[in-house]
């Protein structure tokens, strides 16, 4: 880890101040993410600003219009447990305990989930090539082991997963991502905040340079009646996802009214498909229509060989998600599987 | 006086140590406050073959606080002979020298140490020295070079680790002619030992040749000699210590390369030096190797086995030929006329494998004990009626009864645990809501092994025992065992006795593998013991008055902290009081224990166990969960069933881990593993542990040593992979023989 400047902001302006005075600076909240990349010398940043201490930015608040916000700088576990998400936004709640460790969310912060990097393996070792690390190097995870890679959204460049839970979450719920910068404050709906990787791999997200995430909303619609998240990875905690489904419905006896699915560990931002949330709408809530929303969603998907075997298990895993966001009582700990 | 009745063999000691560990106070070799301390970081290697053509360290010295940068270009010069590199578990070959010359045998190799003022100093000036290479092919996957296998070279390893017996009957004839047959392959990927200690050695420089040096490892005379022998300083002054060790599974049982690394840079720049590897760097030495498996099995109609042939490939260095037996096992289970069991090696371009729990038992077993699964479906036999039909109490392979096998009861008290008999026998026909149960079993089997050890036993003036030993405890409960065997042995209390251990300086004894050191220092305990009362009774009766002038040593009771007159409690003199009369010098001895050679020439000695396993399989996703696991285990006397148990349960924690978990990945176009960090190597986490159980079957072994005793850090990991995958069939119908399981693959 090279040598390098600590300074503290206590407010947005100072934050902002301070990224600009120095554009290889990076900012700090709980480091779950920066200090692997760094220890690995992936990130080598010559000034490291902590924003753990803005205080506008560690609330969980009702906005005037009904909304929620959830500041930027609160940490994962305090907004999963917060009395107004558990309530009002469970689908959100269960997703980010369904992510990492008590220990990491208990460090971890929103804001910071939103831009946490890539587990590719091959982003993570400096010793082989990575489009998305070193652009133009290359990509050895096409034909490489590609078991954890993506199936949708992929390009020639990069095959790479966004790896987060609480984000498929928030994309179902059509969060909207709120910004400081330069140039003033600006709002982000969730759908555009990350991106696919097309020529630009080394670019996970829309956020200007300069620009900090200073708190995330969620829309009046909470879906709090029916939801489910599911998580199907290679151990029963601490693994991220190989297939993650967000299900979410507003239902009129078991007829669909308004349906939210989206994916994650498929692609390079969380996938939705909004013709097919338009499909459900006005159809039984039923495995066969979940069936033929999962076709539409999964249409192109492709395999690289390892993870072929992703595109056959989030049909199953949509269609399950979508019986147990019906009965979300059979959700178990974990977004394990119903029993 | 009070006749002692408190001995502690046999019952639930609580770890000794276990206070200072869980608060923090137990120092690890990384842990040592020493002055002056320099850190060293370890370069390695980002080729998988070829040669270093340059080094550029000008950048990293460059940084402040850099000190030094080792390469092969600037090392100290070091010894000529390769034998001076061999270490006692070293197996045949010529064994890997760090920083000996500019060739690349393996990814991964360290090419160079950075030395600076502080640790994070030297890891970031690691990324600065600059290295141009001359790459040139690899080969580093055992399925795509199967056809380069050959038979391992002999060497000292070989005595324990001996090749498969020669061919019985005609197993060709025998097996095309069996009514009932099974034809299958196995496949293992690699796994590495992955301890939570990291490996990390502290060398304290003294200056005149003489080193103190804090090491993890699994045996401190062999990192003695070791590092002695390398760099020519005579042996007294080499002192490794490793009084706390944070696990080991083998990979200890080598010094690794940090030590090396370590040490040169200590008498290189006259200082104390430290050396930690990282996670990353945990998977760039010794690990599981990869192996592929073939078994043909053959029985009669009734079940009896009349043919087994087991032929296995496993992968080993360019440089080292590591065996570890996998093809025998089966014929020290079951009976069978004929016989033809192969095993050979396919060298790649990888570091040398090693031993990890279990080490060819855990591969083996997997494979037979699945095949024996395969053929009970064939033979509409019931799994554990199929043992049965074939169990001996003889071990076939040698022709030779065990010293005990108490195998039988293992099976029938396990069954009896799990609720065997609720099972259906047909694939797909148990379930629970969403999920498919299956029920599976399987047998495990490992060896007893005994080395030699000698203790140094002594009574202090103040009454208490001291005894010392150059063992570990790699965190399996030795130094708790030790003190338990110490004290019954004198009829001391627990906290009078001071069992000294994981130095060096002590008397041998072997590194701590091989679920072999309960046998071999606790056999020495007992023998220094003796020798010890002996000399205690002498010395009672010089002393004037003595009550014991005429009385025979067997007319004795030796009994907190006194000698006792059998025939009159009343009458005793205390250890204190003999060494008062010793003008308070210690009365001490130093004993060597060791196996039985020639009484055990006639027997076979192993441990064994039966394990039974549930799994719940989703139906649509394939999940797969182990919700119960009873196992069975046969090892002689068990002086510690809580410390005991605690070996079963990891190991069974093992067994699922190998079975659904644990794998490390070779990238095959880079020739390196890829998923070398604990997030993406995959060890069981408490959500994958449900209900385990334990059962230790009752095994008097008067034949195989002094105590009884056979060992139990591995047996408990033998059996479960074969129980959780027959499980999985029994749930699904699905047969997958490649290890670990992949939910998706259940689909």
């Amino acid at each position: 880890m090279n040598n390098f400047e600590y300074k503290q902001a206590t407010n947005i302006h100072d934050a902002l101040d301070l990224v600009n005075q120095k554009p290889d600076a990076v900012f700090i909240a709980g480091g779950t993410n920066l200090i692997d990349l760094w220890k690995y010398d992936l990130t080598h940043p010559s000034q490291l600003i902590d924003i753990n201490h803005i205080p506008e930015n560690d609330e969980i608040s009702i906005q005037k219009d009904g909304k929620i916000r959830l500041g930027a700088a609160v940490k994962n576990a305090d907004t999963a447990y917060h009395p107004l998400i558990e309530q009002k936004y469970p689908l959100l709640s269960r997703a980010i305990l369904a992510g990492a460790s008590a220990q990491i969310r208990n460090m971890a912060s929103n804001g910071g989930n939103l831009l946490q990097r890539t587990r590719c393996y091959y982003f993570y070792d400096p010793d082989v090539p990575c489009n998305k690390r070193n652009p133009g190097s290359g990509c050895p995870a096409k034909a490489g082991y590609n078991r954890i890679h993506a199936i949708l959204g992929t390009s020639d460049a990069c095959i790479a997963v966004f790896p987060s839970d609480m984000c498929i979450a928030l994309a179902a719920l059509d969060a909207t991502v709120n910004v400081s910068g330069p140039n003033g404050n600006r709002s982000i709906p969730f759908a555009s905040f990350h991106r696919l990787p097309d020529n630009r791999p080394d670019l996970d997200n829309t956020l200007e340079q300069g620009e900090i995430i200073t708190s995330i909303d969620l829309p009046q619609d909470d879906f709090s009646e029916n939801y489910s998240y599911l998580k199907l990875r290679d151990r029963h905690s601490y693994a991220f996802a190989l297939v993650s489904v967000a299900t979410a419905f507003k239902l009129n006896g078991n007829t669909i009214e308004l349906a939210r699915i989206a994916l994650g560990g498929v692609a390079h931002k969380p996938w939705r498909n909004i013709e097919a949330e338009e499909f459900l709408k006005n159809k039984e809530a039923n495995a066969e229509n979940f069936s033929a929303a999962a076709d539409m969603i999964l249409k192109g998907a492709k395999g690289f060989g390892h993870n072929d075997f992703k595109i056959s298990l989030a049909k199953k895993a949509i269609i399950r998600n979508g019986l147990m966001a019906l009965n979300p009582s059979s959700q178990l700990p974990g977004a394990q599987p119903s029993a | 006086m009070e006749m002692d009745t408190n001995k502690t063999v046999g019952k639930p000691v609580s770890r000794l140590e276990g206070k200072l560990k869980v608060t923090g106070i137990a120092k690890y070799a990384a842990e040592y406050e020493v002055d002056n301390l320099l850190y060293g970081y370890v370069v390695n290697s980002m080729i998988t073959k070829g040669k270093i053509l340059s080094i550029d360290v000008s950048k990293a010295m460059a940084l402040p606080g850099v000190i030094e940068v080792l390469t092969h270009e600037n090392r100290t010069r070091l010894a000529w002979f390769d034998l001076q590199y061999t270490d006692m578990d070293a197996p045949p070959g010529t064994v890997f020298k760090p920083l000996y010359d500019e060739n690349i045998l393996y990814n991964g190799q360290p090419i160079a140490l950075v030395v600076a003022e502080s640790f994070e100093m030297a890891r970031f000036a690691a990324t600065q020295v600059i290295f141009k290479y001359k790459e040139e092919p690899f080969q580093t996957s055992l399925e795509h070079h199967l056809d380069q296998s050959r038979v391992a070279k002999k060497g000292f390893a070989t005595a324990l680790k001996p090749p498969p017996p020669p061919p019985t009957g005609d197993f060709e004839k025998a097996y095309q002619q069996a009514e009932v047959k099974v034809d299958a392959t196995y496949t293992h990927g690699t796994e590495h030992h992955n301890p939570i200690e990291l490996f990390a050695t502290t060398t304290v420089y003294q200056g005149n040749g003489k080193l103190t040096i804090y090491d993890k490892t699994q045996g401190t005379i062999n990192n003695q000699l070791y590092v002695a022998n390398i760099f020519g300083l005579k042996y007294k002054n080499v002192r490794v210590l490793a009084p706390f060790v944070g696990g080991g599974f083998g990979s200890g049982l080598r010094p690794q390369y940090q030590l090396f690394l370590c040490v040169m840079a200590a008498l290189h720049l006259k200082r104390n030096v430290r050396v930690v590897l990282d996670r990353k760097q945990m998977f760039s030495f010794t690990h599981r190797p990869p192996t592929v498996q073939n078994l043909r099995f053959a029985t009669d109609t009734d079940g009896k086995l009349t043919a087994m042939n087991h032929s296995s490939k496993s992968e080993t260095s360019s440089f080292e030929d590591y065996f570890e037996p996998i093809a025998s096992w089966s014929h020290r289970l079951y009976p069978a006329p004929h016989t033809l069991f192969e095993q050979e090696l396919v060298p790649l371009d990888v570091y040398t494998p090693m031993d990890m729990r279990a080490p060819g038992g855990s591969t083996a077993l997997h494979a037979i004990e699945c095949t024996m699964d395969e053929l009970s479906y064939k033979l509409n036999i019931d799994p554990l009626e199929l043992r049965l039909i074939n169990y001996t109490e003889m071990d076939p392979s040698a022709g030779k009864p065990y010293t005990s096998k108490a195998l039988k009861a293992c099976y029938l008290e396990a069954a009896d645990q799990f609720g065997w008999e609720k099972r259906t026998p047909k694939p797909r026909s148990m379930e629970r809501g969403n999920k498919l149960i299956g029920y599976g079993m399987a047998t495990g089997i490992w060896d007893a092994f005994q080395f030699p050890s000698r203790v140094e036993a002594m009574i202090t003036a103040d009454g208490k025992m001291i005894l010392n030993n150059a063992v570990t405890d790699i965190g399996t409960g030795t130094f708790t065992v030790m003190t338990q065997i110490a004290a019954d042995e004198l009829g001391l209390p627990l906290e009078e006795v001071d069992f000294r251990y994981g130095d060096s300086k002590k008397p041998f004894s072997m590194f701590q593998g091989g679920s072999a050191m309960t046998s071999s220092t606790g056999v020495a305990i007992v023998i220094a013991a003796k020798e010890l009362r002996k000399k205690l009774a002498k010395k009672a009766r010089e002393m004037p008055h003595s009550p014991f002038k005429k009385v025979e040593d067997a007319e004795l009771t030796f009994s907190n902290g006194n000698i006792i007159l059998n025939n009159d409690p009343n009458i005793s003199v205390s250890f204190k009081d003999i060494i008062a009369f010793n003008k308070g010098k210690v009365i001490k001895t130093t004993n060597m224990g060791k196996p039985h050679l020639l009484k055990l020439k006639k027997y076979s000695l192993a441990t064994h166990s039966a394990s039974f396993v549930e799994v719940e399989v989703d139906k649509d996703l394939g999940t797969v969960t182990v919700t119960r696991a009873v196992t069975a285990v046969a090892a002689g006397k068990i002086i510690n069933p809580k410390t005991a148990k605690s070996q079963v349960y990891g190991s069974m924690v093992w067994g699922i881990s190998k079975a659904l978990h644990e794998e490390t990945i070779m990238d095959e176009n880079l020739g390196k593993y890829i998923n070398a960090n604990l997030g993406e190597y995959h060890l069981p986490v408490h959500a994958d542990i449900r209900q385990l159980e334990v059962i230790f079957a009752e095994e008097n072994d008067e034949l195989i040593n002094e105590l009884g005793v056979k060992g139990v850090g591995e047996i408990g990991l033998v059996g479960m992979p074969a129980a959780i995958s027959n499980a999985i069939y029994h749930a699904t119908g699905k047969r997958i023989n490649k290890l670990p399981i992949h939910f998706d693959e259940l689909i």
